[in-house]
């Protein structure tokens, strides 16, 4: 099996007066594991729909293997959907659904056997061929729906938030067993997800979206570490964010003002010119918490006073929300990787110090 | 308070025996015995207007003949034997025929019709469906003919467009009964199709064709079997009435139209030989029966595809 690429070209898409996606361009590469993340409504169900054939967009173009499909209906392309509710057909034992496209171009017999054996093998559910899928559970209804868009050897499959209708536990499973499906058949992915930790732990790349236009395309590091903008950066994981005005800049080393964290150096490699209006976000990890502030401490960490408003005990870390002078809550997650060597322990309302050092912090340009 | 107001778990309790949803206790236990007493009135009710009737049709056709209508209380099988000749054998062939034909006509329309109401959304359409039922039946048979007679509404117009220069025998054939019988039977057929056309996951339509099925592929193979009840409801809701039909080929057919419903009317009126139409109606329950037991076989689950 091969896959193909995918080029989405200024595709927009209406319904009557509202738009739900606004000039949308990827490029999508052959056999990638592509995503696309957004919040609910944001367009991505719209924009593989349009893949998938069963939607036409109102303007621009979709090109797969440099062939532009659009005018293409969903039966002759060769991109296959695994919809969000699964879509099995009720009538049908689980090895007939799987058969099913098979069935259509009249394969024969010995051939639909094999390879609808194949196919359950690849998803593991050989013991369950002859079960109807009413009596599946939520995960083998999804590992159906996979193996029967696989059948027809497709050079895309398309994936609508297929795991949003488990529980974590199983989604994580099942993301795995995703993951090396798609390294075994080699063919381009395209999911849809509008939980980033799905999107950021098994996709090549991730598209951003919002408000029916792509934000930023990028490796899952870039996207997390490197937010094209505020809303980026406050969408993939949770991250702390102030406006600020760039008071002086010293080769990478910046120099803000900030709205509540006050003056803060932050290291860019494209740093902004003085004067300009920008966004400093630094994420909670990255935020180290302590009652007492350490005896040797670099000149570029930036620190902050705070006081304790809630400790949030996760077991395998803590959230501490510090409230500073004027209100504001920093958010600092600390990783608990030893037992017990992180010093006293930090309780409500205590006083605290919050430092982190300028390579951590990021700065999102407006014009950038 | 609490000590002595008894729960009301405890005033439902069963008196004896095995505690109220008690673990072990089998799950449809307690339903089934409640169960008894929802359905004692509907029991009642059919028992006294359905079964019963139908059992004294079943004893009547097994009777003499009583002189002037109603049966001499002995055992005859004079009522069946007088069933074998051929005029009531090509009775029951033409009646098969034309309740056969006319379902398979309205099933036709009723399908797309129901798939348009159910996909388009708009409830306004139901009542369409209904309306039809707001005028008497007889008066709409009435109507039909006021339409299809040699001076009625068609002909009319036929002729004025030149079409024809004499009118055209539209009434008193099969074709005439047919078309009226579908006329009369489509909303029955309309609304069980459309309550489950409109339950129907089309999600699945578009699962069929991503995979490779046509338009019609995919209603063939995947609607169809998924709509199977409203069909099969609807197929009844048809067959069942028009196979005993008695108004519309009286006031509609003709020669090549007589069905066993009229010959049941004339028996019981004008020969008044009960014994014989009360032997009429057993066959036109069994033949239905039957049809019913075929239908359902046709359609019985498959182990494996
Ligand atoms: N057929 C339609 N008619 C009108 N509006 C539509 C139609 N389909 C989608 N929309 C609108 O387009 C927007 C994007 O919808 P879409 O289904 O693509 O969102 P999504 O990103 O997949 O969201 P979710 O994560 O909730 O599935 C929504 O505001 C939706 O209401
Ligand atoms: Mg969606």
């Amino acid at each position: 099996m091969n896959g193909s690429d995918v080029r989405i070209e200024r595709v927009s898409k209406s319904f009557g007066s509202f738009t739900a996606l606004d000039d949308v361009s990827l490029t999508i590469n052959r056999g990638e594991f592509f995503s696309l993340l957004g919040p609910s409504g944001c367009g991505k169900t719209t924009l593989l729909r349009i893949i998938g054939g069963f939607e036409e967009p109102t303007d621009g173009r979709v090109f797969l293997d440099e062939a532009d499909v659009v005018p293409i209906p969903p039966n002759r392309r060769h991109v296959n959907t695994v919809f969000q509710n699964y879509a099995l057909f009720p009538h049908l034992s689980v090895s007939e659904n799987i058969a099913f496209p098979l069935r259509l171009k009249r394969t024969p017999e010995a051939d639909v056997r094999r390879r609808v054996g194949d196919y359950l093998s690849l998803v593991r559910l050989n013991d369950h061929a002859h079960k109807r899928p009413s009596q599946l559970s939520g995960g083998q209804k999804q590992r159906v729906a996979i193996a029967r868009a696989l059948i027809n050897e497709p050079r895309v499959l398309l994936l609508d938030e297929p795991l949003s209708a488990l529980d974590a536990k199983l989604r994580q499973q099942l993301l795995i067993e995703l993951d090396a499906i798609h390294d075994q058949v080699g063919i381009t992915f395209i999911y849809v997800t509008h939980d980033q930790q799905e999107a950021l732990s098994v996709s090549d790349r991730v598209a951003v979206m919002n408000d029916g236009r792509v934000l930023q395309v990028g490796r899952p590091f870039e996207i997390y570490e490197a937010p094209a903008d505020g809303f980026v950066a406050g969408f993939i994981g949770e991250t702390n964010s102030v406006d600020a005005t760039v008071v002086a800049v010293n080769g990478e080393m910046v120099t803000l003002d900030t709205a509540h964290l006050g003056r803060v150096l932050v290291t860019d490699d494209d740093p902004p010119a003085v004067g300009e209006q920008v966004l400093f976000t630094v994420r909670p990890e990255k935020l180290r918490v302590t009652k007492e502030l350490p005896s040797q401490i670099s000149d570029t960490t930036n620190r902050i006073e705070g006081v304790i408003d809630e400790p949030i005990y996760l077991g395998f870390q803590s959230k501490f929300y510090v409230r500073l002078g004027e209100g504001f809550i920093v958010k600092v997650f600390k990783q608990h990787a030893k037992y017990l060597d992180e010093g006293p322990e930090i309780k409500w309302k205590d006083k605290v110090w919050v430092f982190w050092s300028a390579d951590d912090g990021y700065i999102v340009q407006s014009g950038r | 308070m609490m000590a002595t107001s008894s729960s009301p778990a405890d005033s439902l309790a069963p008196p004896s025996g095995r505690p109220a949803g008690g673990r072990g206790a089998r799950p449809r236990g307690g339903s089934k015995a409640t169960g008894g007493l929802y359905v004692a009135p509907i029991a009642l009710w059919i028992t006294g207007f359905f079964v019963a009737p139908m059992l004294i049709i079943i004893a009547y056709s097994f009777m003499a003949r009583g002189l002037y209508g109603g049966v001499e209380p002995r055992f005859s099988l004079a009522a069946y034997r007088a069933l074998i000749n051929p005029i009531f054998a090509r009775v029951t062939l033409t009646t098969i025929w034309i309740s056969v034909a006319s379902t398979v006509l309205t099933i036709a329309l009723a399908l797309p019709a129901a798939y348009y109401m159910a996909r388009s959304g708009n409830a306004k359409l139901l009542l369409l469906v209904i309306v039809p039922f707001w005028t008497n039946f007889l008066i709409r048979i009435y109507a039909w003919i006021a339409i299809l007679g040699n001076n009625g509404f068609l002909n009319d117009l036929l002729m004025t467009l030149g079409v024809t220069t004499d009118f055209v025998q539209f009434l008193y054939n099969r074709n005439a009964v047919i078309t009226v019988l579908v006329y009369t039977y489509l909303p029955y057929a309309i609304l069980p199709l459309y309550s489950t056309i409109d339950r129907f996951d089309f999600t699945l339509l578009e699962a069929a064709r991503d995979l490779g099925a046509t338009h019609l592929q995919s209603l063939a193979r995947v609607l169809l079997p998924g709509i199977k009840t409203g069909i099969f409801t609807a197929v009844l809701f048809t067959f069942i009435p028009t196979f005993g039909a008695y108004a519309v080929p009286q006031l509609i057919g003709g020669q090549d139209s007589y069905m066993l419903g009229n010959i049941i009317a004339r028996e019981l009126t004008i020969t008044r030989n009960w014994p014989l139409s009360s032997a009429i109606s057993v066959v036109i329950m069994l033949i239905t029966t039957a049809g019913l037991m075929v239908y359902l076989y046709l359609n019985r689950p498959r182990k494996r595809a």
